[in-house]
């Protein structure tokens, strides 16, 4: 039966099946990176744990080395390579806010190191600050109101 | 030393569904990446304040507080306890108290990075 199919039928055919599978392997690779990502940040908390920190300084001592690894790879020109294979495997951990900075601004360094590095650091950083800061306040309020 | 690879074990699956999350997003929605990271720091936020993250954090660990959606816990568990201190002001001082190790390294360690290192050419 399947060798009646004409071209235009199978055409549609292809079409209905490939942008399904192609999301099943994006997915499969973001869950496989992000998820290793994420192991990284364990195996560092794991480590400073051992190392008797308190649990405040040990998850600020992880976003600092996270968000420097991210930058370094980034600026290495790994980090992007890392992008095209994971999507938001590598975009959604805290590593991809610090390629999201460095990205960008080594891009426009052309520009200066005003306007060009400066402000461009901020294009992604600057709105995930703005409604990240401003939901908490928000939610601050709302919280003191209810106590 | 089974605790520890447990930790492992969650992490990897709390945060691989995180970002799996962003990944169907992007796909099905063809949200950019700039409007995925706002939308995952405020769902954390949400979430957090509603008492939803703590829950996944403590399953999770790092799987949990590593994708940006951590982020937004950090700040809105840092607001509460300063609010708890302070009254209203902490709704202003706690957030950014909290998430200031993860601000000033984004800050400094992206601009050495981004003037010590040049793109790639062009493909």
């Amino acid at each position: 039966m399947q060798k009646t199919m004409t071209n235009k039928e199978y055409q549609s055919y292809v079409e209905k099946k490939t942008p399904n599978s192609k999301t099943g392997r994006n997915v499969l690779r973001a869950f496989l990176v992000g998820g290793l990502i994420c192991v990284v940040g364990q195996f560092i908390t794991n480590i400073l744990k051992m190392m008797g920190y308190g649990q405040e300084q040990v998850s600020s001592v992880v976003t600092l080395i996270m968000i420097f690894l991210g930058a370094l790879l980034t600026g290495l020109n790994i980090y992007d390579d890392l992008g095209r294979f994971a999507g938001a495997g590598s975009i959604v951990p805290i590593t991809g806010f610090a390629n999201s900075i460095v990205s960008p601004a080594m891009e426009f360094k052309s520009e200066g190191y005003v306007l060009g590095v400066g402000a461009r650091m901020f294009v992604i950083a600057g709105p995930v600050l703005v409604y990240g800061i401003s939901t908490s306040i928000v939610a601050g309020i709302i919280y003191f109101l209810l106590r | 030393m089974d605790n520890t690879i447990m930790t492992y074990v969650s992490a990897f699956i709390v945060g691989g569904v995180i970002c799996a999350v962003g990944q169907v997003l992007i796909d099905k929605t063809k949200l950019t990446s700039a409007r995925i990271l706002v939308l995952f720091v405020s769902a954390g936020a949400i979430l957090t304040a509603l008492g939803v993250y703590q829950k996944l954090v403590d399953i999770g660990g790092a799987g949990a507080t590593i994708p940006l959606t951590g982020f937004g816990y950090n700040l809105v568990t840092g607001t509460f306890k300063e609010v708890d201190k302070l009254g209203v002001l902490g709704a202003f001082t706690g957030g950014v108290k909290a998430a200031a190790a993860g601000i000033a390294a984004a800050i400094f360690f992206g601009y050495l990075m981004s003037v010590a290192f040049t793109p790639k050419a062009k493909r």
